[in-house]
């Protein structure tokens, strides 16, 4: 980067500055590193002791069946989110990219759901899928399914796989129309004229072409699964039928705020901020599009 | 793919006024009428998928508590639209201690609005520093900016819960906004924008005799609006969806937000779930963040590829 033209003053810079770093240092680095500490600590049961255990709650955690459990719950249920949300995405996204008429309303009627918070999503779903009211369970039960939110670990998990994707389909459509509109037709007609079919013209062309965009979304969509729809998880199933649908975020505050076992949700704090650290790293080193450090 | 005659195949190899034909009605090549067909249909299913819990939604809340308790419900709206919306906005709801739905409104509007606005003013003041000016330790505060993005509440619930309530924070407007205001996204934005600006344009206007208060208030603002309109609308909904950092900061029912109002008004465990009302407030919960999506729609777009999150 070339030297800017830049303001002499001295005292400016760190008044326009200080809010920020006043809020990041009280909110945000204070806290998670009391994270850190205490998941070195263990509290007697009344709370009123502490002594210094190393990583023995880390050991802990990482042997209780019950966080293994949440391990694989959390895979499953972030893998199935997002690659729902995204097929179904991408479906959309590329059937508007052929309509000529209609195109602009489409779009307006795709994207409500981003503005609903990932909590109420899972509050409708519930109301449409709940077996004793909701009218949409009544027409599976009528079909002669089974099926009960309230009480099978399966049917909870498909009931906040579905909310949870219903609810990022729209930020996916948006993301896959932008990219989708930067392939240069030219390659694709060129295509046509060559023979190639939709079809064999999306996977050959098309899709390789997204890949950024898709791997991109991946990633979203994968920090989305894993910490923005702990409202859904706490609002639908409160991590039940016994624990099919406990989150490893879902586990940390039931742990911490629920069964006040401050050393082991401490502890799993820290596991969670490295798997932030490590999906953040991925963002930015490998989907570096527009953000360049100058 | 369905391919009907009219597609363009290489049997029939077609000449350029074909395709500048095809080209003028807006059709990419290629794409036969009746793949345009299915791709209508399977937009207008899509739609449907989208739309239909909300729309469902607005038809529960339009019924009495009784014909809900009996489903299935029709798919038509009921006829008690007022009774259902005034008793909740204005009469308050008995599960939540009486609150009533314009209180949490109110609520989650001032959370939804100071959220964003905070955001935006400490954000653009902090890119505006590090950007125009050269100062000690200056790469040193970016990075402890841009290192907040890993540190997401979800990962720190307790200890930043003991912070909140040791600075006596629980249940007060400060408490659910405050913390919220730092942004590591809305600070990159804004340096990323202002590193687009010219340096003759700070040269000509400290040459014009501009310090850094009316280079920022008559320059840069200005320059920034559609930035920080589509930021507005992302941050805005942000702050109208939070979750986790409301349910830890309210105790007090007058002090919650819709959205964790509205999970504690749903028990299936017992009976005396007021399904109506719970329907209203979803309602009012649903329409404000989409009213303002619908509404700035460009920004929104815009506000979205741009932050990338």
């Amino acid at each position: 980067m070339s030297p800017r033209v830049v303001f002499p003053n001295k005292v400016l810079p760190y008044l326009l500055v200080a809010p920020q770093l006043a809020i990041t240092l009280i909110f945000f680095y204070w806290p998670a590193s009391q994270a850190v500490y205490q998941s070195t600590l263990r509290e007697d049961p009344f709370g009123l002791n502490s002594k210094f255990v190393w990583f023995d709650n880390f050991k802990r955690v990482l042997s209780d069946p019950g966080y293994l459990n949440s391990l694989q719950v959390t895979a499953i249920f972030s893998v199935s989110t997002a690659f729902v949300s995204m097929a179904v995405a991408l479906l959309l996204a590329v059937m508007a990219d052929k309509v000529i008429k209609g195109r602009g309303l489409y779009r307006t009627l795709m994207i409500w759901p981003y503005a609903v918070a990932p909590a109420i999503a899972g509050m409708l779903w519930l109301f449409l899928f709940n077996p004793s009211i909701g009218s949409l369970a009544i027409g599976l039960r009528s079909l002669g399914i089974s099926w009960d939110p309230l009480l099978n670990g399966t049917d909870a998990m498909i009931l906040v796989v579905s909310a949870a994707a219903w609810k990022q389909i729209s930020y996916n459509f948006l993301f896959f129309v932008a990219g989708l509109q930067a392939i240069p037709k030219a390659l694709i007609e060129a295509a046509a004229i060559d023979g190639a079919r939709e079809t064999k013209r999306f996977w050959t062309i098309v899709f390789p072409l997204l890949a950024p965009t898709t791997f991109f979304l991946l990633v979203v969509n994968t920090v989305y699964a894993l910490f923005d729809t702990f409202g859904i998880i706490h609002a639908v199933t409160g991590g039940g039928p016994g624990r099919s649908t406990e989150t490893l975020v879902y586990k940390v505050y039931s742990d911490g705020a629920l069964n006040q076992l401050m050393g082991v949700s401490a502890a799993q704090s820290v596991i969670l901020m490295v798997i932030v650290i490590a999906l953040t790293a991925v963002q930015f080193r490998y989907v570096e599009r527009k953000v360049h450090y100058g | 793919m369905v391919e009907t005659p009219a597609a363009v195949t290489p049997a029939k190899a077609t000449s350029t006024a074909a395709v500048l034909g095809r080209k003028e009605d807006g059709a990419m090549l290629g794409v036969s009428r009746s793949s345009r067909y299915i791709a209508h249909v399977i937009l207008i299913l899509g739609i449907v998928i989208v739309a239909f819990p909300i729309y469902y939604t607005f038809v529960a809340s339009t019924h009495t508590l009784q014909t809900i308790l009996r489903p299935p419900l029709p798919l038509i709206p009921g006829d008690q639209f007022f009774e259902n919306y005034s008793e909740a906005l204005f009469g308050g709801v008995g599960r939540i201690g009486g609150v009533a739905v314009s209180t949490l409104l109110f609520n989650t509007m001032v959370v939804a609005l100071a959220i964003a606005i905070g955001k935006i003013i400490i954000s653009i003041l902090s890119a505006y520093a590090i950007v125009f000016f050269r100062f000690p330790f200056r790469m040193v505060f970016f990075w402890v900016i841009f290192i907040t993005l890993m540190l997401p509440v979800e990962v720190r619930i307790m200890p930043t819960y003991k912070v909140m309530s040791d600075l006596g924070l629980i249940d007060t407007y400060t408490g659910l906004t405050l913390p919220l205001m730092a942004s590591a996204t809305a600070t990159l934005l804004f340096r990323q924008f202002f590193l687009t600006i010219p340096g003759e344009l700070v040269e000509a206007a400290r040459v014009d005799g501009a310090g850094p208060y009316r280079f920022f208030k008559d320059i840069l603002l200005p320059l920034s609006r559609t930035n920080i309109a589509a930021l507005f609308v992302i941050l805005f909904i942000y702050g109208w969806t939070q979750y986790l950092w409301p349910l830890l900061m309210t105790n007090r029912n007058d002090m919650n937000t819709i959205v964790i109002a509205l999970k504690k008004m749903i028990s299936f465990a017992d009976a005396d779930t007021q399904w109506h009302l719970v329907m209203v407030t979803s309602m009012l919960a649903i329409i404000p963040p989409i009213l303002v999506v619908l509404l700035m729609q460009r920004w929104f777009v815009r506000g979205l590829v741009d932050t990338e999150k």
